[in-house]
């Protein structure tokens, strides 16, 4: 690849990971004084503002790269469905507290393994930035992971209740691993990284846990896929006309 | 510890935990207190807790619509440290022998009050501003007073709260300042949101003095350090210079410098507003109360599958333990 079309390709790509964490970010973000307890509900925030904070540094860079003038907001504010490229799995409604923890750890699971990878970029930005999201990460991690065990082997209800979250999410787990010309390019350039790699880890982590919560592993017989090319669930439109609502009922002005 | 005593004996209990408050030494909880003295902080923390935590409503109504990612995070932040000062509070309470689940039992009830304040809407984003600038202003100006409350825990809380507080006026001053140098637009939306912010904030002070059921006690027990009046006067004071600075207008035609006082004078509250919100009339009260209801019985499967776990897990342990001594044993 060109410098420049790795310049462009590496834009890209922080987008994609911005719009990652900005979607799961306003997802959490919707639990904020809805949580089950207190305490849980000032977690929850907390895990928000990391991945929206994870979200504008992704941004800010892309914007650096473009030099067009664009800023983070730009990216949030002012793209369409269509133009945002976040894995699925990020975008489905929040649900009740067993699908958002089913979510969340099987995120935390993959987050901190492609944080760990990026970690090691010959891009200074993006290892810099993901050096900051491991040790987000591995909090998020033992928080998740601790409340799949809670859940699932709680009281019936809660373990039916995270049973059927995972059942729903299963199939948008695959999206994870997969990755189109642009990432391969980066990967090879060892810019980016290549998440087919952390496919078995990530398994082999999930699985476990899974029999530790008493769940039953899913069949693993659908899946759905789509978002790095813009291709989302209706949820998506949604969400971005609450997050953009500003901008779009007075456009450009600075608040 | 004791606790039935005789008259004089109470008395004299009574008349030596005046004389600690008149020394102004803190009251502790292990301290003897009078029934009173824990009744009436018991009501005013947890009110004050409550506001924290019902206050987290129309603020983070806007989170998921915050017009930039900087503006988003600074007001999740900031409505994190609400529930954070809502768990302080709770503590405090616990101090007292009141536990967190009857203080939300007697909010859903209806019984326990939160400040009137929060049953106004959050409509536009300047809303945001003026609560922050205003509202918060106005605690904080309550809450620098209260630092210096009888009570040892609650003193000690609210030291570490104000802290907080200051850095919320200073984002929602920023909004309101933001909004008021931008376009006509936006200066409206910033005047409207002062406009209707304005009285209710002031109400936040509570009745005047003279009409204030609990505010004599409170002061001899120095539960309260400062009058609802002076507290008010304080914070038009203050809210009348910051107004100008950034060109809004305080929407009161009686606001109006008094040299001889050396303060504002100002018109007076609408009492029938106050007690029409207060009694159940304001725009939002039910909503914030069926809120918080819905939020705590959808959360109940949760904090059951908590205990059955936490019971489960020291079971186990214990069988593990018992498994552990019996091997011993047949070695």
């Amino acid at each position: 690849m060109s410098d420049s079309k790795l310049k462009e390709a590496t834009r890209q790509y922080a987008i994609r990971l911005g719009d990652d964490a900005l979607v799961l970010g306003h997802r959490l973000s919707e639990w904020c004084s809805n949580g089950p307890f207190l305490e849980e509900d000032l977690a929850l925030t907390n895990v928000a503002l990391d991945f929206i904070g994870r979200a504008r540094m992704f941004y800010s860079y892309a914007a650096e790269l473009a030099a067009d003038g664009s800023t983070e907001d730009t990216y949030a504010y002012t793209r369409d469905c269509r133009e945002f490229s976040n894995l699925l799995i990020h975008e489905l409604p929040r649900g009740d507290f067993a699908f958002s923890m089913a979510r969340q750890y099987l995120v935390d699971v993959y987050n901190l393994a492609y944080m760990e990878a990026l970690r090691t970029s010959a891009d200074g930005t993006l290892a810099a930035i993901a050096d900051k999201a491991v040790k987000e990460s591995r909090y998020h991690l033992r928080r998740s992971h601790d409340w799949m065990l809670r859940l699932g082997d709680g009281t019936d209800e809660s373990r039916q209740r995270l049973q059927r979250a995972v059942d729903e999410l299963w199939g948008y787990t695959p999206e994870l691993f997969a990755s189109d010309a642009l990432e391969q390019g980066l990967a090879d350039a060892g810019i980016g990284v290549d998440a087919a790699t952390l496919r078995a880890a990530w398994e082999q982590a999930v699985s476990a846990t899974l029999a530790e919560a008493t769940l039953q592993q899913p069949a693993g017989d659908w899946e759905v896929s789509g978002g790095r090319r813009g291709l989302h669930t209706e949820s998506l439109g949604h969400m971005l006309s609450e997050l953009q609502f500003m901008q779009r009922a007075y456009p450009g002005l600075q608040w | 510890m004791k606790t039935e005593f005789t008259q004089a004996e109470l008395e004299q209990l009574e008349a030596r935990f005046q004389a600690r408050i008149d020394a102004e030494e803190k009251i502790e909880p292990k301290d003897w207190m009078p029934a009173g003295y824990r009744k009436n902080l018991v009501r005013q923390i947890s009110q004050h807790a409550h506001s924290e935590v019902i206050g987290m409503q129309p603020e983070g109504n806007w989170i998921t619509r915050a017009p930039s990612l900087h503006r988003k995070c600074v007001l999740l932040a900031k409505v994190q440290d609400e529930g954070g000062h809502g768990l302080y509070l709770y503590s405090a309470t616990e101090t007292l022998g009141v536990s967190r689940e009857e203080l939300i039992e007697a909010l859903h009830e209806g019984v326990a009050k939160y400040a009137s304040i929060f049953n106004y809407p959050a409509l536009t984003w300047a809303d945001i501003g003026a609560i922050g600038w205003l509202v918060d202003g106005a605690a904080i100006v309550n809450q620098v007073s209260l630092q210096r409350t009888s009570y040892g825990p609650y003193a000690r809380g609210m030291v570490r709260i104000c802290k907080e507080e200051s850095f919320h006026q200073r984002q929602g001053y920023h909004i309101m300042m933001t909004l008021a140098r931008g376009t006509a637009e936006q200066k409206a939306m910033a005047q409207d949101a002062l406009d209707r912010f304005w009285w209710p904030s002031l109400m936040m002070f509570g009745p005047h003095d003279a009409e204030s059921a609990h505010s004599a006690q409170s002061m001899k027990w120095k539960i309260k350090r400062q009058t609802n009046d002076e507290l008010r006067q304080k914070y038009v004071d203050q809210s009348v210079r910051q107004a100008e600075v950034i060109g809004l207008t305080i929407p009161d035609p009686a606001l109006k410098w008094n040299e001889a006082r050396g303060h504002y004078d100002f018109g007076e509250i609408d009492w029938d507003e106050f007690n029409r919100v207060i009694n159940g009339n304001g725009m939002c009260n039910r909503q914030r109360v069926a809120h918080h209801i819905k939020a705590h019985e959808d959360g109940a499967w949760v904090r059951d599958a908590i205990a059955a776990y936490e019971s489960k897990k020291s079971r186990r342990a214990g069988a593990a333990a018992a498994q552990g001594e019996m091997s011993c044993q047949t070695i």
